[in-house]
Parts: C-alpha cells; sequence; structure tokens
C-alpha cells in the first residue's frame, strides 16, 4: 500500500465490496444477530479474513455479551416469596 | 475459529425451550408448588426490572409483578401454548406495567425514547480510532486493538469486572438500558424483547447494537489502557 494515492483510496473507501474496519464495527451486532443479507455477511466475513485487528474487536464484543449474561441475578427476596406462596396456595386450594 | 464454526456459533441450536416450557405449565397446571417456586426464582429479578421501565416506583414495580403472577395463575388452564411460556408471561407483564404507568401518568412513553435513541449517529467505536477519511488506509484501526488476554474464568468472573458491566450499564439511555438488560442480562430472545417493549425489530437490533458498543468501550477504557 506504500504507492497508494489519494484516488486510490479513496476508490478503496467506496468499493462496495469491501469493508473499513470502520464500517464492520457497525455490522458486528447484526452479524451476531444473523440480521445480515448474504452479500452483507460476505463482505463482513471478507474483512473478518483479511485484518488482524477486527477479529480481536468481534472477540471482545462476544466476551462483553458474556460478562453481561454472568450478571443475571436470579431469585426473589423472603418477603416477596412468602406473599406470592401465600396467593399461589389461594389459587389452589380454589 | 473457522467462519463456518462462527456461523454455526451465530445460529446455535436453541435448547429444547418448547418442552421444558410445556412441562413447566403442566406442573404449574397440576398445583406443583415447586415448580411455582422455580418460574418466581427464574423471572421474578427480569420481571420487576421490565415493570419499572413503565412504573417509576420499584414498590409499584413489584405490586405491578405480584398482580401478574395472579394473572397468570388465572389464566393457565387457558394458556394454549401458542407462544413461549416467558413470551406469555412478559406480555401480561407489560400490559399490567402499562396499564398502571398510564395512570400514573409518567410522561414520556416507552415507544418515544426508543425511537429517539435508535435515531440519528451514534458510532459504536470513537471515530478518532480510526484513520481519518483521505489517508492511506482510510477507515482502518488507526492503532492496533489489543487482545483482553484473560479468559472468561479470570477475567469475566471478577466482581470487579462485573462491577464495571453494571455501572456502564446504568450509564446507559434508558431504552438501550432495558433492551440490553433484557437480553443479554435476563437473556430474553430478540423477538420476546420486540414484544415486551414493542420495538421493530430493526429498532431493538440498534438499540442493542448502540448499547453493547458502549460497555465494550467502557470494559476496554477500565481493562488494558487504564
Amino acid at each position: 500500500m506504500a504507492d497508494a494515492d489519494l484516488v486510490t483510496t479513496a476508490a478503496v473507501d467506496t468499493d462496495p465490496d469491501t469493508l473499513t474496519c470502520r464500517q464492520f464495527v457497525e455490522l458486528v451486532t447484526d452479524y451476531l444477530e444473523g440480521a445480515l443479507s448474504p452479500d452483507e455477511r460476505a463482505r463482513f466475513e471478507t474483512h473478518l479474513l483479511g485484518c488482524d485487528d477486527c477479529p480481536i474487536y468481534l472477540d471482545q464484543m462476544r466476551q462483553t455479551i458474556r460478562t453481561l449474561g454472568a450478571l443475571s441475578e436470579e431469585g426473589l427476596a423472603p418477603a416477596a416469596k412468602a406473599e406470592l406462596l401465600t396467593i399461589f396456595r389461594d389459587w389452589n386450594r380454589g | 475459529m473457522s467462519i463456518d464454526e462462527r456461523i454455526a456459533e451465530r445460529n446455535p441450536t436453541a435448547p429444547d425451550h418448547a418442552a421444558a416450557d410445556h412441562l413447566l405449565v403442566a406442573a404449574l397446571r397440576a398445583g406443583e408448588e415447586a415448580a411455582f417456586v422455580a418460574i418466581l426464582e427464574r423471572y421474578q429479578a427480569p420481571m420487576v426490572r421490565l415493570a419499572t421501565l413503565y412504573v417509576r416506583e420499584r414498590a409499584v414495580a413489584e405490586e405491578v409483578v405480584q398482580e401478574t403472577w395472579i394473572g397468570v395463575l388465572r389464566g393457565i388452564d387457558g394458556f394454549e401454548e401458542r407462544s413461549s411460556f416467558k413470551t406469555w408471561l412478559f406480555r401480561i407483564l407489560t400490559n399490567q406495567a402499562k396499564r398502571r404507568g398510564a395512570r400514573e401518568g409518567r410522561s414520556v412513553p416507552f415507544s418515544a425514547l426508543a425511537r429517539a435513541e435508535a435515531d440519528g449517529s451514534d458510532p459504536a467505536v470513537d471515530p478518532e480510532r480510526f484513520v481519518p477519511p483521505g489517508r492511506e488506509n482510510a477507515g482502518h484501526w488507526a492503532a492496533e486493538l489489543t487482545e483482553w488476554r484473560q479468559t472468561p474464568e479470570d477475567r469475566f468472573v471478577s466482581g470487579e469486572t462485573h462491577a464495571r458491566a453494571k455501572a456502564a450499564i446504568a450509564g446507559l439511555p434508558p431504552a438501550q438500558r432495558a433492551v440490553i438488560t433484557l437480553r443479554d442480562v435476563d437473556g430474553l430472545t430478540a423477538e420476546e424483547v420486540c414484544q415486551a417493549l414493542d420495538l421493530t425489530q430493526g429498532n431493538q437490533r440498534v438499540l442493542l447494537h448502540r448499547a453493547r458498543s458502549k460497555v465494550r468501550g467502557a470494559l476496554e477504557r477500565n481493562g488494558e489502557e487504564a
């Protein structure tokens, strides 16, 4: 790319067959959600194979999602539980 | 990871939720208290979180959730299982919460917030991180990304990371916070979130994307570069 001039760079920028990293990061969620068209997905995956950094970015997004999944707090306060069980037992008898 | 593996990961075979749901509903109809407790423990916290999107106070949200459980018990015999149990449950909750919210005169409807937050430009990554237009490699990362080397076992189970992720979520605009909480924390599907929050699939994805991108950015800033 050492001999690339402004004209060819601009052409690369707007080439409909390639993505820049800046465009790539905006497609990550659509990719993970399976919402890209087959063409868009092909461009996304082509970029992924040819880029050193975007696979790291995608992996960080996946790690972020995993982290969020580990935040889930289940369970309920004993008072709420007792109240709801009373409701349940009444319903069950009725 | 190969492309095929990535595709497989993107569309994992869904666990057999339908069969599990069916058993749960049957047990509930049969009046099995253990089944009711299991459902309560699974859904109470996400339901309260969802209800607080529609009513102001947590105490009111808890009342709405209690009314929802009463509605569930009354309606379980008539539930035809054409949707998942969770979808049905969250639909009852949303209806109750909206009615209550309307009574309280909550001023900005959620749908308006969601539209406003999904609108306009909100880059996933600070544009400064990319080579500016007109230069060689325009639009590519200006500096190499650093891998988060820690494995999920050490980095992502740490209380510190959890605290950062929670703080990042708390700092999000309300509709983005709602979507990422329901999707990524509570594990609802895209369809379930659209139904619960009255969102289009497209807006749901935009809100999720903006929210996830910000949380990633917060974890990155607090991690390697701090």
